[in-house]
């Protein structure tokens, strides 16, 4: 190279490299679909702007699955990942997980500490709760002009309301909705599934409806496989239904009795490239306002009891989203609260008996 | 050569420079091997790496798994030196109280329940809790633990835990075959509303090998014509059977989906026309049926070339001479076509049977629960139960049965009759 030329380009890399190391860069992953837009617009954009760092966004079906095979291989590239309740527990407990410390963790606006400011039961030693989501039904308004369906019992009714039902492959959220919809209240169910005659009955109610399921794993399915008119009810994620139909206008109704509340939580992995940079962004995606700000792209409820005032409207500034929250009192008549303990204990067993249910005819 | 005419029987024959001409002539073939084996040496690597070394991983973690024997080494050691089954006495309480302060100090106490929870459900909260508590323990320690909790009293936990204790274990593979120890150590099958592996076995290969007729049954015909066309045409022919090749995988399936879902493009035609009713919509998707159209259509592409390749090669001559002596079309086809092209068939039916036996997006797509294969429940394990080893067991009968099959087929047809081209 000519001499003349090195001088200049040895300032411009110099430039760019200087650059590059004042912009930090952590990986976050979640879900995929409408949840991570949400994701994207409440807190990392935000942060990205606040900070100047940038957030580099991935998803998968379940964030959990890839975490475990990283840390064991010891090639971690995720610093934050946002993971079930049941999922969070389990991957504590097999020390995959950095502990995270509440104390760390924003106070209230009012000055209350985050320890108290989060809802029940939202932080554990590995995991700091973002959202309240539920596992509901929906329907195609189109589908169904006289008699709507209203209950649980009414999603197994394929008698009275003709047509294919969605459910999420798997023994979790299936095994409380069957029996719930056989009328077992919502404070028996976990009782019930311990004991083998609880687990055959809820496996007999999901055998009425067995030729007739369409089986998800994405988020996004469900609220496609109702527009393609696949199916004429199906469980999803509250959220996804939520976003099909306001945001999109789809002509879909969601049912609140029978609805499953679970948390998602932000988790980083041991061993994760950035974990100073993670738990800034974590310490700031949960803080009061970006929580309440989530709600305004998807319909799931902040875990922070702070942030209930500060949820307004939705994105396109006219739907008020209190009445879409999981936990607005009008939609908890019937709702159960998802076990975390119970499902760290039996989902080998369950899973392995919803698996052999699926595949025997 | 005039030595070797003048010393015919005796002598030795050597080359031009005096060397013995067998000692040059293995030089010789040596130094070419040597030269064959540096040009392989690259890809050798790369396959030794990034495939024989993790399939050897996953194939040891199948009967290796130290969950249990690498955090509780006191019980391990009792578990030596006792070898009845059962509640045990002072002495292994007390190493059970020390194990269960160090694993839960050290956060492996969680890995340990899970590996006892793949047999006994409820397990995981039971050394979890147990571990929380497990430093205020104070002799006499059996009364002190069974007090944390009754489920330490039950003999069958501790017959669990003591087969747990090996770092070598055959537990997985019994359990991918639907089996478990029973009392008293005995295997006996699982409970019948638990027993899925071996019916999936089958079903995978029996859908396999469906698979791989239909796929033989649509490609013969444009294997002939690719073969047979001129240039022009056959070009033309060879792109629309590559282009569906290099389209995406994903693609392709969802593709199926909007075709054969029941108020899909395929359904609405017939609707249409007034094939059949709006109650009757062709169930094609979701089941079976749908797993087996998806994924011939995918493999197709693997049957057509091999047996082009083949067909290319097959001189139009023979077929000619059978029918002017007197052979009819079928005759001539079946009699001396036919078996000129066995080498493409059995390549291109290993190759499609082999490819069925492991996909598993596509029945994961289309398969609903009728469709499901053995990849998925493998595929289930990996990602979503995080139970490896099973995964890896599942993964290690699935490899062996697939060479016991082409062990099979290199009896009945053997392996250097088969021609990719």
């Amino acid at each position: 190279m000519k001499l003349k030329l090195l001088a200049p380009c040895a300032v411009l890399a110099a430039g760019l490299f200087a650059g590059a190391a004042n912009a930090g860069e952590v990986t976050v992953m979640s879900w995929g679909g409408a949840y991570t837009k949400s994701q994207v617009e409440a807190y990392q954009k935000p942060w990205m702007a606040a900070t100047g760092n940038v957030v580099n966004s991935v998803d998968a079906d379940n964030p959990a699955s890839p975490i475990k095979a990283q840390v064991e291989a010891g090639n971690v590239s995720i610093d934050v990942a946002d993971v079930e309740y049941s999922d969070a527990v389990r991957l504590c407990d097999e020390g995959l997980l950095e502990s995270i410390d509440a104390s760390t963790l924003p106070a209230a606006p009012d000055g209350t500490p985050a320890a108290d400011d989060f809802i029940e039961g939202a932080l554990t030693e590995c995991a700091v709760a973002n959202i309240v989501f539920s596992t509901i039904y929906a329907y195609d308004t189109t589908k169904f002009t006289g008699d709507v369906p209203t209950t649980i019992a009414d999603f197994f009714d394929t008698a009275k309301f003709p047509g294919k039902r969605g459910l999420r492959k798997g023994a979790k959220a299936n095994l409380e909705i069957a029996l719930m919809g056989d009328g077992v209240p919502a404070a028996d169910v976990y009782a019930m599934l311990k004991t083998d005659e609880g687990v055959a009955r809820a496996f007999a109610k999901l055998d009425t409806i067995k030729n007739d399921v369409v089986w998800w794993e994405a988020g996004a399915q469900p609220p496609q496989l109702l527009a393609d008119g696949e199916v004429a009810m199906t469980t999803a994620y509250n959220g996804r239904i939520f976003g099909a139909a306001v945001g999109e206008g789809k002509p879909f109704q969601i049912v609140w009795d029978g609805q499953i509340l679970d948390f998602d939580l932000f988790v980083i992995p041991k061993g994760a490239p950035h974990l100073d940079l993670a738990m800034d962004y974590l310490r700031f995606a949960t803080d009061t306002q970006q929580l309440a700000n989530q709600a305004k792209w998807i319909s799931y409820g902040p875990a922070r009891k702070s942030s209930a005032p500060f949820v307004g409207l939705y994105q396109d500034g006219k739907t008020e989203m209190g009445p879409h929250m999981p936990t607005s009192p009008e939609n908890m008549t019937n709702a159960l609260v998802n076990s975390f303990e119970f499902w760290a204990d039996y989902d080998t067993e369950l899973n392995e008996k919803f698996n052999a249910w699926l595949a025997g005819n | 050569m005039s030595d070797q005419a003048a010393s015919a029987g005796t002598a030795v024959l050597t080359t031009a420079d005096g060397m013995p001409l067998k000692a040059a002539q293995a030089r010789a073939m040596r130094r070419s091997r040597i030269r064959a084996l540096v040009l392989v040496l690259p890809l050798l690597a790369f396959v030794f790496i990034t495939f024989v070394m993790p399939i050897g991983q996953m194939l040891y973690r199948s009967i290796h798994n130290d969950s249990f024997s690498a955090n509780m080494p006191n019980l391990v050691r009792y578990f030596a030196d006792h070898e009845e089954l059962g509640v045990p006495d002072e002495e292994g309480f007390a190493a059970l109280a020390a194990d269960l302060a160090a694993a839960a100090k050290a956060k492996t106490i969680g890995e340990v329940g899970t590996r006892i929870n793949y047999e006994i459900s409820g397990s995981r909260s039971l050394f979890t809790s147990a571990g929380r508590r497990a430093a205020t323990l104070r002799p006499p320690y059996k009364q002190a633990v069974i007090d944390l909790d009754q489920a330490w009293a039950d003999p069958e936990l501790w017959a669990v835990m003591q087969r747990a204790a090996p770092e070598y274990t055959p537990s997985f593979y019994l359990a991918a075959l639907d089996l478990t120890y029973g009392e008293n150590g005995a295997i006996v099958p699982v409970p019948e509303d638990r027993q899925i592996y071996v019916a999936l076995f089958i079903r995978t290969i029996w859908l396999s090998a469906l698979i791989s007729a239909f796929c033989l049954v649509l490609a013969f015909p444009i294997a002939h014509l690719l073969a047979t066309l001129p240039l022009r045409y056959s070009n033309m022919l060879m792109i629309f059977v590559l282009l569906p090749f290099w389209t995406s995988l994903l693609v392709r399936t969802t593709s199926w989906i909007v075709l054969l879902q029941s108020q899909g493009v395929v359904n609405n035609l017939l609707v249409a026309i007034g094939a059949i009713g709006e109650d009757g919509r062709i169930q094609m998707m979701y089941n079976q049926a749908g797993t087996l159209i998806a994924m011939t259509h995918i493999l197709l592409p693997f049957m057509v070339l091999p047996l082009y390749s083949v067909m290319k090669t097959i001189k139009p001559s023979y077929v000619r001479a059978a029918r002017s002596l007197g052979a009819n079309s079928w005759t001539a086809f079946w009699r001396v076509y036919f078996p000129q092209t066995a080498p493409g068939i059995g390549a291109g039916a290993l190759l499609v049977f082999i490819l069925a036996v492991g996909y598993y997006i596509t029945p994961a797509l289309v398969g609903g629960s009728s469709g499901q294969l053995i990849s998925n429940l493998i595929a289930f394990h990996i990602e979503k139960s995080f139970n490896w080893s099973l995964a890896a067991a599942l993964g290690a009968l699935l490899l062996f049965g697939v060479l016991v099959l082409y062990w099979v087929y290199d009896r009945l047809v053997g392996i250097n009759n088969m021609k990719l081209g």
